[in-house]
């Protein structure tokens, strides 16, 4: 993408740009953490992500108010204006991965002193490994401005989706077989929808790529009427 | 008149070669025609300022013209009335139909062609005359009114240009008494009151304060149910707030032809984009 010739509008979109990332670097360390805390029932771990969460918070009003300056300023189109609009959106998604961490982490506080489950978290694992690398492949596709990459990672909800849903039959079962873990099992039920639900944001990150590069918005189509499609190159 | 589909997709058709009928391009929106340019060219002596230039006006819409200086546009804009005649040295090739009769047709009555299409220039040009008779002037050229309905016509131009309140006290007064933006409301009102087709707008605004220009697009937005409007534009976003559709011509060419929305949000062409976020090219 060629030069603005104003350096400075250059600067301020750029500003934007580098926070947003920092943003989603904090919000993907956050679901880390959290997960960590609640697989090895780590309280303190738990509760420094929930203090943090006000940070990503805090990051997501500074964003808004960036890009409500630069479009009062500038008046902001094409390209310039689908960046905007896009860091807006998917900074709420972003901060709603945050408040899905901070849920994550309450339960790790509250089945901290609690005996690890025998099969260690295995489901939350698993889900948190899918949804870790949708939220990571997200945030690169909106560096890099990969509609590849993002047409991939809207394809790999639906993988995450699935690892839900086992892994609700499983507690379900566990539940049923083992009914004094009824808590702490539904606990990680609840951990494992924060999960899916941090999958559902990371896919809408990858469909504003799509808005951003091609300027196409996809959102509610109908699937296989967009997949299709050969992504243009980034300029 | 034909039926054609304009804009959307325009990029395609402007890029047709000659002869194709617009009419067959898929998935555009159905629009009529009003005016038809068909591979226009323009030189003024050895030097062409317009470059093999094909596109649809739609009838009842807001056009607007953009691009940089010496891009061509208001050479574009002053081939629909044949404003260029009056230029030496100025050649055309191509043609331009107006409700699908060609402009340039030898038979055509030059001043009958600029009774259909007004003009309006940048800086208001009101006869040093009453505000009455700037509106009652080009009337009396055309059509032997009595007194009364020529006063019911020039309260209806003036009304249309969303005039008349400010100035129904003091017709009589001299129009180069009125405010810049009155003027030039003034001058539209002159440009309606002969009930043209079609209205170019050349920079209408460029010489008004902010509130003067809010109000002339106001009412061009008005206007656009009655006649259809071609407007240049120096400033993209009044090309953005007042059009249905926006032509961005670069060094002749015309670039891109789209909705206005698509122009600004998503253009098909790298110049465009360029040019409309204010970029190197």
């Amino acid at each position: 993408m060629s030069r603005h010739i104003s350096e400075q509008y250059d600067a301020e979109l750029e500003l934007v740009r580098r926070r947003f990332m920092e943003m989603g670097g904090l919000v993907e360390q956050q679901m880390r953490d959290a997960v960590q805390a609640l697989v090895t029932h780590d309280a303190a771990l738990g509760a420094r992500v929930r203090k943090q969460d006000h940070e990503v918070n805090r990051y997501e009003v500074s964003l808004d108010e960036q890009c409500i300056q630069i479009i009062a300023r500038r008046q902001p189109a094409a390209s310039d204006l689908r960046l905007l609009v896009t860091i807006m959106k998917a900074s709420t998604d972003l901060e709603r991965i945050g408040d899905e961490a901070d849920r994550i982490a309450r339960m790790a506080i509250d089945t901290a002193g609690h005996e690890l489950p025998r099969n260690h978290y295995d489901e939350i694992r698993r889900i948190s490994d899918l949804v870790a690398k949708m939220v990571a492949a997200a945030l690169d596709a909106v560096a890099r401005l990969d509609t590849t990459e993002a047409l991939n990672q809207i394809a790999a909800d639906k993988n995450v989706d699935d690892a839900y849903h086992d892994a609700i039959a499983q507690l379900a079962r566990q539940m049923s077989d083992h009914p004094e873990t009824v808590d702490q099992t539904l606990a990680t039920i609840w951990a494992a929808r924060a999960l899916e639900r941090i999958g559902d944001h990371a896919k809408n990150i990858s469909e504003y790529v799509l808005y951003l590069v091609k300027g196409k918005d996809i959102r509610h189509l109908p699937k296989g009427s967009f997949e299709k499609e050969s992504p243009l190159p980034p300029d | 008149m034909s039926e054609v589909n304009a804009a959307p997709q325009r990029a395609n058709y402007v890029s047709m070669p000659a002869g194709s009928d617009a009419s067959t391009a898929g998935g555009m929106t159905t629009e009529t025609a009003c005016i038809e340019v068909e591979r226009l060219s323009l030189f003024y002596g050895e030097s062409q300022a317009l470059k093999d230039v094909s596109m649809i006006i739609p009838k009842h819409r807001v056009t607007a013209f953009i691009g940089p200086s010496g891009c061509g546009k208001s050479t574009l804009l002053r081939c629909f009335n044949r404003m260029n005649d009056l230029i030496d040295g100025v050649r055309t090739t191509g043609s331009i139909r107006l409700e699908g009769s060609d402009i340039n047709d030898t038979d055509l009555d030059v001043a009958q062609l600029r009774r259909r299409v007004g003009m309006v220039f940048q800086r208001p040009n009101p006869f040093p005359k009453s505000i009455y008779e700037n509106v009652a002037y080009g009337l009396r050229l055309e059509e032997k009114l009595p007194s009364s309905e020529m006063d019911d016509r020039v309260e209806w131009a003036l009304r249309s240009a969303a005039l008349w309140d400010e100035v129904k006290d003091r017709l009589r007064e001299s129009a180069l008494g009125l405010s810049g933006g009155q003027q030039q409301r003034l001058v539209i009102a002159r440009a309606v009151a002969v009930k043209p087709d079609v209205l170019l707008l050349d920079e209408p605004a460029s010489a008004l304060d902010p509130l003067s220009t809010l109000k002339i697009e106001e009412l061009i937005h008005q206007l656009k149910s009655d006649y259809t409007i071609a407007i240049v534009t120096h400033n993209m976003q009044q090309a953005a707030r007042v059009s249905d559709y926006t032509a961005f011509l670069y060094l002749g060419e015309l670039v891109e032809f789209d909705t206005t929305a698509t122009v600004f949000t998503n253009p098909a062409q790298k110049r465009t984009e360029d040019y409309i976020t204010g970029r190197y090219g």
